[in-house]
């Protein structure tokens, strides 16, 4: 039994990043794999490691750090405004707005001056629902975003540098999770919790433990190849800690595809919560976009043509979602060696223009 | 290691994983669902006997004196006997039968919906990624937009705006329930005019992701040597685009396949909620509302499986259509 993948894609490009290793002479690296495409957090395939040489040397005014920052384009803009936008209506929000459980004696009403996105059906403020709606959202997103990254940094990062069977343990763990679908097991796991120990928490780990799989088979062939590298097993012969070796040496090399995986995960926890609380299955006493759509669904917001009241929510999650993953686009320009064809043309059409 | 065995063997323990998970789940939580599931048994009028906790001990766990691995193969034995319990919400309908009625319409709804996504996702990822930097190409960050919507409220949307403002399509259900389910032409007739809004939405809230790997792997494909060649050779562009570049760059979304048909399960699930559409997806949350537990598992394992069963197939096809893969064995 290899570690193979059921979802090893081969390497159209020459650059053959772990064949070389012993450890992975039957499973190189294979991470194309991950973005497949139909996800919800797709994006361009994050391959080859993130090597000096994917920053032409062509370029002497982007050095050392700032050539690991992505060049500003009008998609990343837009994507940073829409993030930080969103996410400042999270944060400062709730304190500007009134109470979101106020019952007013108006009813179904559509937005006026006094309520901007109107009113639900027992008359309280859909906008300020949605101020606390989208922190709570954010919050599930945060906490299950670093909860799966480590999760993913331990089994692919640690596995893949310890090598042997704990690699082949490890990458099977996570092949075999990756194919098992995730939200039918974490509807099944919160039908068998009760609801009063359904907590924010709970859910929390639920989600994360379903979704860690993806990020790991990334880091995980990014660190075969990195750690082949001759200044780690510099380290490793001075006798380091292993510890010390993967933190030091091998994890800022990781740096950008730990973020982009960082932002996968978030915008896979927000999508996941939203969809388990849609079915009543979140956690309890939470108020999220999710448990916002709940009660407009079983209030029958759609019958009544209570548009202001579910659109807004989702609305709010697909926006947030595209401007991360517009953050990711630009992360993956740079971490892609392969995806500089697309920069190059962009600059050539830009310089073309401008003389 | 023969490539198609190691496959085999793969999905055989990925079998044995997502079975020992079902057994694992309830008896790892708190709460006691055997209690609970019988209660419900008798409330729809079942005669609980002594059989019928053991049976349904063994497929939830509960306070059971056997140790654990004796109650592993209680467990294993049941399954292979068919045998999954009496679904409470569906009283006295057994288990396998929920399961086999609903299945059929999530599998021909997911599967079409797939392949319409694959196929209009990947051809128009060719043609941008064929031509990176044109103003079609700088637009496809938009699609973004797609692969981070989620499902449900697109499906509401959808509801919304084709169904209820415009009334093109019918908003709930799978069928026109006053015809005879059955191969004649009205009833095929209506299940895809029922069909359609579910599909759309499949369709729109995956087909950008198919749309970006592929215009991805298109970029990368352009600055191969074999594409140079045949340029070089004078070869048609559209010969260059469809034979040489487009062939290999569609690889790795064959490969990623596993992870799409996730999404795509995971979010039909919530979809046909939606729809209350008579699959396996609407079943999944009516067992999860009813506490119906031997249900639930039931449906996971089916699910489980179909997923296992597709993936399975893609990857010795992908074994089929690319050599290095087997050679790497």
């Amino acid at each position: 039994m290899t570690t193979s993948t059921p979802t090893d894609p081969p390497r159209p490009t020459g650059a053959s990043v772990a064949d070389s290793t012993l450890i992975a002479q039957e499973s190189p690296a294979a991470p194309t794999a991950i973005t497949g495409p139909g996800g919800p957090i797709a994006g361009p395939p994050p391959t080859p490691p993130p090597t000096p040489a994917a920053v032409p040397p062509a370029q002497p005014r982007r050095r050392g750090w700032r050539s690991l920052l992505p060049t500003m384009t009008p998609w990343l803009a837009l994507g940073l405004t829409l993030v930080g936008l969103i996410t400042l209506f999270g944060l400062i929000g709730p304190f500007l707005v009134g109470d979101p459980d106020t019952i007013r004696d108006i009813g179904l009403a559509g937005p006026t001056g006094e309520n901007i996105l109107g009113t639900t059906q027992t008359g309280q403020d859909v906008f300020s629902q949605l101020a606390f709606a989208t922190r709570g959202s954010l919050q599930i997103g945060l906490i299950v975003g670093v909860l799966a990254t480590v999760l993913s940094a331990f089994f692919g990062i640690y596995g893949a540098y310890l090598g042997g069977f704990a690699d082949e343990a490890f990458s099977l763990l996570s092949n075999v999770f990756l194919v098992i679908p995730g939200l039918p097991l974490v509807i099944v796991i919160s039908g068998f919790v009760p609801p009063e120990s359904r907590g924010l928490w709970t859910i929390a780990l639920v989600l994360a433990l379903t979704s860690w799989a993806a990020s790991a088979r990334v880091l995980r062939a990014q660190t075969l190849s990195v750690r082949q590298r001759d200044y780690v097993s510099a380290s490793q012969l001075s006798g380091e800690r292993p510890w010390r070796v993967i933190v030091v040496e091998i994890l800022p090399n990781l740096l950008p595809v730990l973020a982009s995986q960082f932002v996968y995960a978030v915008i896979a926890a927000i999508l996941g919560e939203a969809g388990l609380s849609f079915l009543g299955l979140g956690a309890s006493n939470s108020s999220t976009l999710g448990t916002m759509l709940f009660y407009a669904q079983n209030g029958f917001a759609l019958p009544l043509g209570a548009w202001w009241w579910f659109v807004p929510p989702g609305l709010i999650i697909a926006l947030f979602g595209m401007g991360l993953s517009l953050i990711n686009f630009s992360i993956d320009e740079i971490i892609d060696p392969r995806l500089k064809n697309a920069r190059n043309a962009r600059r050539l059409a830009r310089t073309r223009k401008e003389s | 290691m023969n490539f198609v065995v190691r496959k085999l063997l793969f999905y055989a323990v990925a079998v044995w994983a997502a079975i020992t998970l079902n057994f694992a789940i309830p008896r790892l939580l708190p709460g006691n669902p055997v209690d609970i599931l019988l209660a419900k048994l008798q409330a729809r009028g079942a005669s609980v006997t002594p059989e019928s906790r053991a049976a349904y001990a063994a497929l939830l766990g509960g306070e059971s004196d056997d140790p654990i691995l004796v109650q592993y193969w209680d467990y294993l034995v049941n399954l292979v006997q068919g045998d999954l319990g009496t679904s409470v919400t569906y009283f006295p309908t057994n288990v396998t039968e929920v399961i086999s009625t609903s299945m059929p319409w999530t599998i021909m709804l997911v599967g079409i919906a797939t392949v319409i996504a694959a196929v209009l996702g990947v051809g128009l990822g060719a043609i941008v990624g064929w031509k990176p930097g044109t103003w079609l190409d700088s637009a496809v960050p938009a699609t973004t937009i797609l692969a981070a919507v989620p499902y449900f409220w697109l499906a509401l949307v959808l509801v919304y705006f084709l169904s209820r403002v415009l009334g093109w399509f019918p908003a709930q259900g799978g069928y026109d329930v006053v015809l005879d389910p059955g191969f004649n032409a009205p009833f095929v007739e209506s299940a895809i005019r029922y069909g359609f809004l579910p599909a759309l939405t499949i369709v729109l809230a995956s087909l950008g992701g198919w749309l970006l790997g592929m215009r991805n792997m298109m970029v990368s494909t352009l600055s191969e040597d074999y594409v140079l060649t045949a340029r070089a050779k004078g070869l048609p562009e559209r010969t260059i685009m469809r034979n040489y570049a487009a062939r290999n760059a569609v690889l790795p979304s064959i490969a990623g396949f596993a992870i799409s048909l996730g999404f795509v399960v995971s979010g039909s699930v919530v979809t046909e909620q939606v729809f209350s559409y008579p699959g396996i997806g609407s079943k999944l949350l009516s067992a999860v509302q009813n506490n119906d537990y031997a249900l639930m598992q039931g449906i996971f394992l089916y699910i489980t499986l179909a997923v296992l069963g597709a993936n399975l197939v893609v990857d010795l096809l992908y074994g089929l259509i690319d050599p290095r893969i087997r050679a790497k064995a």
